[in-house]
C-alpha cells in the first residue's frame, strides 16, 4: 500500500537531516504504529506522506500513486489526523463535519447520513449541534478524527490521536480505529503510548535521528531484545534513556 | 462549485457568528464618518453657525480701526472681544483663550490721512499749471504695521486666510481713502460723486455640471465617499485575522490535506467579505439619507446615483478583499498582521486623498497618490457623487480597482503554492 525509497526530508537552516533516507514498506490493511522519541523524525514523516511537507530527496507511493504526479488523487485516497484539533471552534461539530466532508466533494443525504452515523458512534449525536468550543478535549479529538474519515480513506495516518484524552474517550476512539481497520483501512499512527501501540498495531517501526532503528511485529521485536518484557524495554534499548530536549 | 458554495457558507458562519467582530466592522465606521462630518461641516457651510473669537486693541480709535471693526463684523466669521493693551492681547492669546489678536496701532487713521494726502497733492501738482508751484516739503510718516498674535497651536492655513482677509480689508480702506483724498481736492462739493468706489472686480462661484442640476458639495457629499471608503479597506484586518486564526488552529493544514485549492478556499472568503463591505456601504449611504438631516447635518444625495455607487463600491471592495487576502496568506500570527494592516491602511487613506486632498500634496506624494487603491475608488465615488459620471467614465478607475483585486489574489496563490510546494 506504502512504498516509501531513501526519503529524506532536512529543513531549511538545519543542522541535520530529520529523516535520513528511510526506506519502509507498509501493507494493505496493516495498522503500522510509528514510534520514536520527541524529534526522531515521526510527524515529519507522516507530513510528507501526506503531502504536507516536500521531500528533499527520496521518493513514495500510495497505493501505485506517486505523490509528485497524483497529488489531487492522493488527497483524496488518505485521511490525516493531525495532532491539533483542526477544527473551527465557532461553529457546530454538525457544521465542522459538513464543510470538511464537502472539501472532499461530499454532499447531500448521505453525506447527512454519514456524519449521523459517525456520530452515533462516537457517541457524540447529542453534541451535534453543540459549538466546538463548549467541547472538551476527548470530544474534540473524536470529531477530529470523524472530519478525517467522512470520505472513506484507504490509507488514515494518526499523529498522536489520544494525546490528553481521558480513557473512556480513548477507549471509544481506539476501538473506532480497530473497526475502520477490518473495513480495509491501512492506519499509520505514531504515539508516545507504548503499551496502547503494543496491543494496537499489527508492525511498529521505531525511528531516531530520522532513521529506523527497529521494524516488526511487537512481539517479535519484544522476543528479539534482550530481557525485554514490554515494547517499552525495547524502545528504551534502541533508542536509549538519555533526554531528547529540542528548542 | 460545491466546494466554493461550501467554503462560503461556512466563512458566513464564521463572521456572523462573531458578534463582537461584526459591531466593530458596522459600528466603527458609521461612528467615523458620524464624527468626521460633523466636525467639517463648518467648513463647507456659507454661512458660519460658530463664530471664532478674536480679540482686537484698538489703540487707534480713528476712521481706520472703526472700518476694521465695522469689516470684521460684516464678515461674521469673528465675535469681536475688545482688550485695553498690547500686552493684555498677547497674553491671552498666549494661554490660548483667543487664536487670533490684531493690534492696531495708535494714530494708524491720522497718519494715513497724511501719507495719502501728501501723495495725491504730489500727484496733482504734477498736473498744475502752475510749472512754479513747488510741493509743501513732505511730512516723515513712518509705514505702519497692524500686529497679529496667532496662538500657536494655530494651524497655517488658518493663518494665511486670516492675514490674507485682514491685508484685504486694510488695502480697501487704503484705496477709500485714496478716493476721498482726490475727491477733496477736485471738489468742493462732498455730495458730487466723482468716483465708483464699489468693487469692479467681483467672484461668483459655479459648480461645473453636465445637467441642469447644480451640485453644491458639501461636508457630507465629500466625507461619505471618503470614510466608507476607508471603512471598506479596513476589512483588510478582519480578514487577516480570520486567515491568521485558520493557520493557528490548524484547520488551514487540515484544508491543505483537503483536495481543494487555494483559489477555492480564498473564493469563500472573497464573496463573504465583499458582501460584508456592500452591507457596510449600504449602512453608511443610510446614514448620509436618514440619519444626517435628523442631526442638522446636510443630507446625502443619491438621487439617480445609487446603481453606479454600489459599482463603485464592489469594485473597491474587491481590491480591499484582494489586499486582505494577500496580507491573510503572507502573515504569520495576529501581531504581524493588525499593527501592519491598520498602519497601511491609514497609509493608503492618507496618500489616497481621504485626508488631505491629492493636489494640495506635494508633487512626489502626488505621483504616489496614483498608486494607492483608495485613490482610485475615491475619484470614482466623486465623478458619481459631483461629477455626474457615467458607467463608462468610471471604467478607467474600477478597473484599476479590479486589477488590484487579480493581481493580490493572484500573489497570495502563487506565494502560498511556493511556501507550501510539496
Amino acid at each position: 500500500m506504502i512504498q516509501i525509497n531513501d526519503l529524506s526530508k532536512k529543513y531549511k537552516g538545519a543542522d541535520d537531516f530529520s529523516v535520513r533516507n528511510l526506506d519502509l514498506t507498509i501493507a494493505e490493511g496493516e495498522i503500522f504504529g510509528l514510534l520514536g522519541p520527541n524529534g526522531a523524525g515521526k510527524t515529519t514523516l507522516i507530513s510528507m506522506l501526506s503531502s504536507l511537507l516536500k521531500p528533499t530527496s527520496g521518493s513514495f507511493t500510495i497505493d501505485g500513486l506517486n505523490y509528485k504526479e497524483h497529488k489531487n488523487q492522493l488527497k483524496q485516497l488518505i485521511g490525516i489526523v493531525p495532532q491539533e484539533y483542526a477544527l473551527y471552534p465557532s461553529l457546530t461539530a454538525y457544521e465542522n463535519l459538513v464543510y470538511f466532508g464537502s472539501m472532499y466533494g461530499l454532499k447531500g443525504q448521505s453525506l447527512k447520513n454519514d456524519i449521523n452515523s459517525h456520530l452515533e458512534t462516537m457517541g457524540l449525536s447529542k453534541f451535534a449541534h453543540k459549538k466546538i468550543k463548549a467541547f472538551s478535549g476527548g470530544m474534540k479529538r473524536r470529531i477530529n478524527l470523524i472530519s478525517s474519515i467522512l470520505h472513506k480513506p484507504k490509507v488514515l495516518f494518526l499523529d498522536e490521536p489520544t494525546v490528553g484524552v481521558d480513557v473512556q474517550s480513548k477507549n471509544v476512539i481506539m476501538a473506532y480505529l480497530k473497526e475502520l481497520n477490518t473495513l480495509g483501512t491501512t492506519i499509520i499512527y505514531t504515539s508516545h503510548h507504548l503499551n496502547e501501540a503494543e496491543q494496537f498495531c499489527t508492525r511498529v517501526g521505531i525511528i531516531d535521528h530520522g532513521t529506523l532503528v527497529g521494524l516488526g511485529k511487537p512481539k517479535e521485536l519484544i522476543a528479539q531484545e534482550e530481557n525485554a518484557e514490554h515494547l517499552e524495554d525495547v524502545f528504551l534499548a534502541k533508542t536509549g534513556k538519555a533526554l531528547r530536549d529540542h528548542a | 462549485m460545491h466546494k466554493l458554495w461550501a467554503s462560503t457558507y461556512k466563512e458566513f458562519l464564521l463572521v456572523t457568528r462573531d458578534i463582537g467582530g461584526l459591531a466593530v466592522l458596522f459600528l466603527m465606521p458609521l461612528l467615523l464618518v458620524i464624527v468626521i462630518t460633523t466636525i467639517q461641516d463648518n467648513s463647507f457651510k456659507s454661512v458660519k453657525e460658530t463664530k471664532l473669537p478674536i480679540l482686537l486693541v484698538d489703540l487707534d480709535k480713528g476712521k481706520v480701526s472703526e472700518d476694521i471693526l465695522k469689516s470684521l463684523a460684516d464678515s461674521k466669521l469673528f465675535q469681536v472681544d475688545m482688550a485695553a493693551t498690547d500686552e493684555e492681547a498677547k497674553a491671552q492669546v498666549l494661554k490660548g483663550d483667543y487664536q487670533l489678536a490684531i493690534v492696531i496701532p495708535k494714530n494708524l487713521s491720522s497718519e494715513l490721512e497724511i501719507k495719502i494726502n501728501e501723495n495725491v497733492d504730489g500727484i496733482l501738482s504734477k498736473f498744475s499749471d502752475n510749472e512754479e508751484s513747488i510741493p509743501e516739503p513732505k511730512s516723515i510718516v513712518k509705514p505702519r504695521e497692524v500686529k497679529l498674535y496667532f496662538d500657536p497651536a494655530t494651524q497655517q492655513s488658518f493663518k494665511s486666510s486670516v492675514r490674507s482677509n485682514i491685508d484685504k480689508m486694510i488695502s480697501k480702506i487704503e484705496t477709500e481713502t485714496i478716493y476721498k483724498a482726490f475727491q477733496e481736492q477736485l471738489t468742493d462739493d462732498p455730495s458730487e460723486k466723482i468716483f465708483e468706489t464699489e468693487q469692479f472686480i467681483t467672484f461668483t462661484e459655479i459648480v461645473p455640471s453636465k445637467h441642469e442640476k447644480a451640485l453644491i458639495p458639501n461636508s457630507t457629499q465629500h466625507n461619505i465617499p471618503a470614510w466608507t471608503l476607508f471603512a471598506i479597506f479596513f476589512i483588510i484586518l478582519p480578514l487577516a485575522i480570520n486567515m491568521v486564526k485558520e493557520k493557528n488552529q490548524g484547520t488551514f493544514v487540515r484544508l491543505r490535506t483537503n483536495p481543494v485549492s487555494y483559489a477555492t478556499v480564498l473564493g469563500g472568503k472573497t464573496i463573504v467579505f465583499l458582501g460584508v463591505s456592500l452591507v457596510q456601504f449600504a449602512l453608511m449611504l443610510a446614514v448620509g439619507i436618514f440619519l444626517f438631516p435628523l442631526i442638522g447635518l446636510p443630507k446625502l444625495d443619491v438621487t439617480g446615483r445609487l446603481p453606479l455607487l454600489f459599482v463603485v463600491a464592489f469594485f473597491a471592495g474587491l481590491a480591499a478583499v484582494g489586499l486582505g487576502l494577500l496580507l491573510g496568506t503572507i502573515a504569520k500570527t495576529q501581531e504581524q498582521s493588525a499593527p501592519f494592516g491598520a498602519t497601511f491602511v491609514v497609509i493608503l487613506a492618507a496618500i489616497g486623498g481621504v485626508w488631505v486632498p491629492v493636489f494640495a500634496m506635494p508633487k512626489f506624494m502626488q505621483l504616489l497618490s496614483n498608486l494607492s487603491p483608495m485613490n482610485w475608488g475615491l475619484s470614482a465615488f466623486y465623478d458619481v457623487f459631483l461629477r455626474n459620471a457615467t458607467f463608462i467614465e468610471l471604467i478607467p478607475e474600477i478597473s484599476l480597482l479590479l486589477g488590484f483585486f487579480v493581481i493580490t489574489t493572484l500573489i497570495a496563490i502563487i506565494y502560498n503554492e511556493r511556501k507550501n510546494a510539496v
